[in-house]
């Protein structure tokens, strides 16, 4: 299995050959800006397209197919127009708090995403606290929320601001104990190491019942994080107009968009690393030519495989349940998910002590 | 990369919302409008102001969501170790737990949970 490591030692190793210390940083980083950016623009312009088309066909339209061959290109051309917008703040925004909301949401979701690991040694940041670190750093997106909607001095982004931030943190006690679940199983927070507990069989396999309930708990709680789905409270267009960002237009708005998506891929990647093992094959226990077939694949399709499939299931939520009113929302965390998620670790300690898991 | 990589990550996020405002800012039409700045509000002139009072229930959950995620962080370094202490630990968080759970049970019957 091609191992990405090499690539980036080569690379390190031709900079640093002909040029400082401090230069070969800065170069560095100037690389994986540049492709983290390329790779946030593109992939948050993929997934918008694909939800586009995956709504269409749930509602038997044709969706978007003017721009480009099979309208592959209408997401740019909407970006394009949103750039070329006029600016609009309200009179009685606070003008500061208004134009620094974006900036928070964004900074989380590329903090958030850094720490994933993309492929076999395509990681760029492995954090020996990751599942914690990823759990804290994504929930700063909804202080740009919240702001959004209070500096906009409107009532309906008031609410819709108010009612976010209740979703948001009542679901991120959920999200973080269905992870501590795995955490529990495999014994560590890095997400390098979870990886490589999981190269006999991934922990949804291997964790019988109570982790198939943990990772329907993490599904629910990350659809409600993301503001997404039957869940999308915050901008419940019928009573809401459009929630915490009704009066932010143009580009602003685009950022809010492109935070969305990014967090919807964070979720996704989040669970596919945790639970379905990130980048690693599809193994069973001591099945040795059977695991030598799966290591052809190479480790960056098993990863967008799983991450697509996540995101998939989350959007097909979106399309089949209607939305949920904001007190049956609440009741179902706090009512249901919770005391089920710490039973379920319970059951999970228990196991892993009794060593009954694979 | 180490962990230095966070100070890339909000340089990035900063570039990336800053550059696309700047460059939005030099490309777009600027026709500025007394109704463009008024407040939306259904199409009708705003009533009142936008500060308005809001329901007490979203206090209550802020509050309920404190302590379970100060638990939380309890929870996450027992569940690293959880697996070498073996019995001691898992005794001791089954005691944690049913306290945790007389708090969840009492805020329960208070009718903090209740949305009305």
């Amino acid at each position: 299995m091609y191992n990405f490591s090499s690539l980036t030692n080569s690379i390190h190793e031709f900079l640093a050959a002909s040029l400082s210390p401090t230069m070969v940083t800065v170069v560095e980083w100037s690389i994986i800006g540049i492709t983290l950016i390329a790779f946030v623009a593109l992939s948050v312009m993929g997934m918008v397209y694909i939800e586009r088309k995956v709504a269409a066909f749930f509602q038997l339209r044709i969706g978007p197919n003017r721009v480009g061959k099979w309208g592959l290109l209408q997401t740019l051309a909407d970006f394009l127009k949103l750039l070329m917008k006029e600016h609009i703040m309200t009179r009685s925004a606070d003008k500061f708090l208004f134009n620094l909301a974006p900036f928070i949401i964004v900074i989380a979701a590329f903090l958030a995403i850094g720490a994933i690991p993309f492929a076999l040694g395509l990681h760029i940041m492995d954090i020996n606290i990751g599942v914690f670190y990823i759990s804290a750093v994504s929930s700063i997106g909804v202080l740009g929320i919240l702001i959004g909607g209070w500096a906009s001095n409107n009532k309906y982004s008031l609410i819709g601001a108010l009612r976010s931030g209740a979703q948001i943190i009542s679901y991120e006690i959920s999200a973080l104990l269905s992870l501590l679940v795995i955490v529990v199983l495999a014994g560590d927070l890095q997400l390098s190491a979870i990886i490589e507990s999981q190269r006999d069989g991934w922990w949804i396999f291997k964790g019988h019942i109570p982790v198939l309930i943990s990772f329907v708990i993490f599904l629910i709680a990350g659809t409600a994080e993301t503001n997404r789905g039957p869940f999308d409270m915050a901008e419940a267009e019928s009573e809401l107009t459009a929630g915490f960002h009704t009066e932010y237009s143009g580009i602003k708005f685009a950022m809010f968009f492109l935070a969305e998506y990014v967090n919807l891929f964070i979720i996704a990647a989040v669970g596919a690393t945790v639970f379905l093992g990130g980048w690693m094959p599809f193994h069973i226990g001591n099945w040795a030519a059977f695991n030598s077939v799966m290591d052809y694949i190479p480790s960056v399709l098993w990863f967008f495989g799983k991450t697509g499939l996540i995101i998939g299931i989350i959007m097909w939520f979106k399309w089949t349940f209607p939305r949920l009113r904001i007190d049956q929302l609440l009741v179902l965390e706090w009512k249901y998910l919770l005391p089920i998620n710490l039973v379920n670790l319970l059951v999970v300690a228990f196991i892993a002590m009794m060593g009954w898991h694979f | 990369m180490g962990n230095e990589a966070i100070i890339l990550f909000i340089i990035l996020g900063t570039l990336m919302v800053g550059g696309a405002v700047i460059f939005s800012y030099l490309v777009s039409p600027k026709v500025p409008q007394k109704m463009k700045e008024d407040t939306f509000e259904c199409g009708i002139e705003t009533q009142g102001s936008s500060r308005i009072q809001f329901k007490v229930g979203y206090y209550l959950f802020a509050i309920l969501f404190l302590i379970f995620d100060v638990e939380t962080i309890f929870i996450v370094p027992w569940a690293v170790v959880m697996k070498d202490l073996g019995m001691v630990a898992f005794v001791e968080i089954v005691i944690f737990f049913f306290i945790l759970g007389l708090g969840l049970l009492y805020a329960w019957k208070k009718d903090a949970l209740k949305w009305e």
